[in-house]
């Protein structure tokens, strides 16, 4: 048995290239250590014969002299909101079981081109809804430092998969913080770009001006790779930018000088673990000490941001989700005799879980006549409020520092019945998605309770370049000292 | 009209919905193509599959601009589109993505002809969205089937004012309408096949008032003849109900061609809530003046415009003018053969006579006329020369053209020996031989019966199988009567 030590795509690449292995060894290593670890309930799918037989294909090419691909046999897990052409994909939805794509996402297409293997789907919060991955129809998943704990959510499945080694690097989606707080609790790397940055044609939506896909790893010069692959223009989605590329070429090593901001308020918010805050202020002290420049920037919108949040998320995916309706595809009630509107009513109670319902029945409210000016008019006037105070702070900063999540992986079921605990939760990470910035969330330290936590940076809109540089930074000088 | 009629005036509006002649559909390249086999043109876009997006077809836009301009419309520059909330099956997405508060042109007119004159009929709006689907109640006898083909179908929705006053003005609306999105190649205008649709908001009130009475709105009327009967049945039930004290309620109506009458098919007491909202999958879009100029430059020259240019240059009767530019392509031909003959009337004469008999006969267009302008103008020439008479030129040369394009009507005329005799020198002989032959009618002729001038150029006309120039032979029958 081959012991592979996955430590990033150039090592995996010169690895190949010497033939210390094969890209099927690798697969079958990894599908291996999906199999041992299948408790973790990390994968809904997986697509052993067709990856195989990639892999050998690749071997192949490669042993023949043809130059590698970007991403030649690099092992990736798409989360269950991805549709790939020909292989099912469900939202880990009952309303979409047994339902198979006819079209593959431009993201898939790009992965494919640059000769990635997909290994398989990975599960998650239904339609992406949640922040622990337990509203699943496939069930909850472990986190794989601490299985009694939740891995976040909604890409829980994603984040589990890198955490616990189960490939190379995978795919999620992030409406308010789905990459970043599951990689925070898993203790890995999540990257959620600009909005804009990479195409949402194949993404199940969720809140169509908030979704964006979203790359876990181990390492930044993986996820810059990998981002470099699968953004840019594509004529199936207008809302991709046309003027901003990315490319990995540039250094990540690349030292400039970074203005650094913080919100005292959100170091300072009750909701946020004690520890949590410690760290991170001692953390940007050092910064400081290090010489460089980091500001505090009073922020007085942190309270808004979740409710505003909440009710233009749920007013699109009250809209987002009114295909499912038992008519076209997916699930439809088994009951007989039922008029059109009962088979509506019925397909959509019995195929829907309770958390998208919940989500629905709000977002269907706050559209409501009578109550859409004094939720969904005001939520955007908030909105924009958030956007034009994010531009005036990048005009003198380049980064924003701040916790991705108020606390560290808590226990399955902990939260189960307090939705409004949940949802506030979330309230470091949906300003990304309110105003379109990218952020990751990089792993730092590790809790008393054993848990590992970060933080979080935030930059200018299609300024992954210096958040990735950034990030990269912090985290090396981590190991340094 | 009885009496208590007389009292009352009617109020109506109508919204015209109209697919645009795009080739593809409105958010995704699926195409528009009527008469296909059903669920053929239903991609993952149309069919709403999970994780789709859309993709704004430009030509749309340029169409609905055309259109707009072609009305005297304000066009709209910052544009966005909403969601249309509500669940049907022929609706894939649960939402219809149209214009809401943006309409791509406001105001407008549209001219009529009215027993008096003329009339404007004010536009309201004019904005884009996308088309359902069509549900099939007659296919399966226990389900409903639906068709996506036409789902995501470009639509133009023109929505009037309430300024129409009778169910004539509204015939001739609809009438000018169809003409005029003909003309701009917006949509091809076919009531029968669903390509343009009427619904009309009809309500009536007592003279003199300035309040509107509570409307009806009728659906499903597949011609304009239907929507002119079915206002006038909705104009006499509704008086009827005001005359017997009854409430009118809002309501939508539809109306069966078969008994030119209206039925309820649902109430609007208690309005559905769409809950619009912005479509976040398509970016607001601003319309440059370049852009908007440049489809201005592309609208080609309308009817009223072209009727002024016959009569004035080239001197046509009104009634011949308007016949012409009935429809565009058939004054486009008729413009691209006065450029090889300036005969005009003759070219007029041509196009309403043997032209349109052949396109009828044939149930073609003149798109597919089988002359070239440059063809069809020589041989109008030939005739106005004399070189063929009229009558020889449209019953023998004209159709063995049609047949055979490949020889001048000259030619065709030579080689059929069906060139008009207009040589004295051949002709005098004739001449001789028909006035001896009837001697006694000269006799006549002289004394002062000069309608028997007609009977000898018939008989020269017989003796020449028709050929004979009748001009010259009046010439030299006259010539010879003075001599002798």
């Amino acid at each position: 048995m081959l012991l592979l030590e996955f430590s990033s795509i150039e090592h995996y690449h010169a690895q190949l290239q010497q033939e210390d292995i094969t890209c099927e060894l690798a697969v079958q290593h990894y599908l291996r250590k999906i199999r041992d670890r299948n408790h973790l309930n990390a994968f809904i799918e997986i697509f052993e014969t067709e990856a195989l037989e990639k892999s050998r294909e690749l071997d192949k090419k490669r042993i023949s002299g043809e130059p590698l691909k970007k991403l030649h046999g690099v092992i990736i897990a798409i989360k269950d909101v991805i549709c790939y052409k020909d292989h099912q994909v469900s939202a880990a939805s009952g309303i979409l079981k047994n339902f198979t794509s006819i079209y593959s996402a431009t993201a898939v297409e790009k992965l494919l081109s640059e000769d990635a293997i997909i290994i398989g789907r990975t599960n998650c919060d239904e339609f992406a809804m949640g922040s622990t991955n337990e509203n699943s129809a496939y069930g909850k998943v472990l986190n794989a430092l601490d299985e009694t704990k939740v891995p976040g959510g909604s890409s829980g499945g994603s984040a589990v998969a890198v955490q616990a080694d189960l490939c190379m690097l995978s795919l999620g989606s992030d409406t308010g913080g789905s990459v970043r707080q599951p990689a925070d609790f898993c203790g890995i790397t999540g990257l959620k770009p600009t909005y804009g940055r990479i195409s949402r044609y194949g993404l199940i939506a969720y809140a169509s001006s908030f979704d964006q896909i979203g790359i876990f790893g181990k390492n930044i010069p993986d996820i810059s790779k990998v981002l470099e692959v699968i953004s840019g223009p594509d004529e199936y989605d207008s809302t991709v930018s046309h003027q901003h590329s990315y490319s990995c070429s540039v250094p990540l090593n690349k030292k400039e000088k970074i203005r650094f901001a913080y919100f005292p308020e959100a170091l300072e918010h009750a909701s946020l673990d004690t520890e949590i805050a410690t760290a991170i202020k001692r953390f940007i002290q050092e910064l400081r000490e290090e010489g460089n420049e980091v500001h505090p920037i009073s922020f007085d919108l942190l309270d808004y941001i979740v409710p505003a949040y909440y009710v233009l998320t749920t007013a699109e995916a009250s809209s987002n989700l009114s295909r499912y309706d038992g008519i076209k595809y997916g699930y439809r009630t088994p009951r007989k005799e039922v008029d059109l509107e009962e088979l509506y009513k019925c397909s959509r109670t019995e195929g829907f879980g309770k958390e998208v319902k919940r989500r629905i029945m709000l977002g269907t409210f706050v559209l409501s006549s009578g109550y859409y000016e004094a939720y969904y008019t005001r939520a955007q006037k908030v909105r924009k409020k958030l956007v034009d105070k994010t531009n005036e702070i990048f005009i003198n900063f380049d980064m924003i520092i701040i916790p991705a999540a108020p606390a560290t992986a808590f226990k399955s079921g902990e939260k189960t019945n307090d939705p409004v605990t949940m949802y506030l939760a979330d309230i470091y990470t949906v300003m990304a998605n309110l105003t379109g910035i990218p952020a990751i969330s990089i792993p730092l330290f590790r809790h008393s309770n054993g848990m590992p936590f970060g933080l979080q940076l935030m930059a200018k809109r299609f300024n992954e370049s210096s958040l990735l540089q950034s990030a990269h930074h912090l985290m090396n000088r981590k190991i340094v000292s | 009209m009885k009496k208590e009629y007389s009292e009352y005036e009617t109020v109506i509006g109508l919204e015209v919905h109209a697919q645009l002649l795009t080739k593809s559909k409105l958010f995704c390249g699926d195409s528009t193509a009527f008469g296909l086999e059903a669920n053929t043109s239903v991609g993952p876009v149309t069919l709403a599959h999970p994780g789709t997006l859309l993709k704004m077809n430009r030509k749309a836009v340029e169409l609905a601009i055309r259109m707009g301009l072609a009305c005297h419309c304000e066009i709209v520059k910052e544009n966005y589109f909403v969601r249309k909330n509500y669940f049907y099956p022929d609706l894939p997405k649960g939402y219809q993505v149209s214009q809401h508060s943006t309409p791509i042109c406001r105001g407008g007119y549209i001219k009529i002809k009215t027993g008096p004159g003329e009339k404007r009929i004010l536009l309201n709006r004019i904005h884009l969205e996308e088309d359902a689907g069509k549900s099939l109640h007659d296919i399966d006898s226990e389900n409903t089937c639906i068709d996506y083909n036409r789902a995501g179908t470009p639509l133009i929705e023109i929505v009037t004012e309430p300024g129409i006053c009778s169910s004539d003005e509204a015939f001739q609306f609809l009438t000018e309408l169809r003409k005029l999105v003909r003309y701009l190649e917006v949509c091809d205008g076919n009531m029968e096949e669903g390509s343009l649709r009427c619904d009309a908001n009809i309500s009536v009130r007592k003279k003199g008032e300035t309040k509107l009475g509570t409307k009806v709105e009728v659906k499903n009327l597949n011609s304009i003849r239907n929507v002119k009967r079915a206002i006038e049945f909705e104009e006499q039930r509704l008086v009827n109900c005001l005359e017997n004290k009854e409430i009118i309620i809002q309501q939508t109506r539809s109306f069966d061609a078969g008994t030119g009458k209206t039925f309820s098919i649902r109430e609007k007491e208690d309005a559905e809530d769409y809950r619009y909202f912005p479509e976040p999958d398509l970016t607001p879009f601003h319309l440059s003046d370049e852009f908007i100029s440049r489809v201005g430059s592309e609208i080609p020259v309308l009817q009223d415009k072209r009727i002024e240019k016959y009569t004035t240059q080239w001197q046509l009767s009104g009634y011949d003018a308007e016949v012409l530019t009935e429809e565009r392509d058939f004054a486009d031909y008729f413009e691209a053969t006065i450029k090889y003959t300036s005969y005009y009337k003759p070219a007029a004469n041509w196009m309403l006579g043997p032209v349109k008999s052949w396109l009828n006969e044939n149930k073609s267009e003149i798109k597919s006329f089988p002359l070239k302008p440059d063809q069809f103008a020589s041989l109008i020439e030939l005739t106005e020369t004399g070189k063929v008479s009229f009558s020889i030129a449209s019953a023998k040369i004209f159709p063995l053209i049609l047949k055979d394009g490949s020889k001048s009507p000259l030619q065709v005329a030579e080689e059929n020996n069906l060139l008009q005799e207009s040589d004295v020198s051949s002709l005098k002989p004739i001449v001789d031989e028909v006035l001896n032959k009837f001697a006694d009618k000269v006799k006549e002729y002289k004394k002062g019966k000069r309608g028997l001038l007609a009977l000898f150029v018939g008989e020269i006309m017989k003796k020449t199988k028709g050929k004979a120039d009748p001009a010259v032979v009046n010439q030299l029958i006259l010539e010879k009567l003075k001599s002798e």
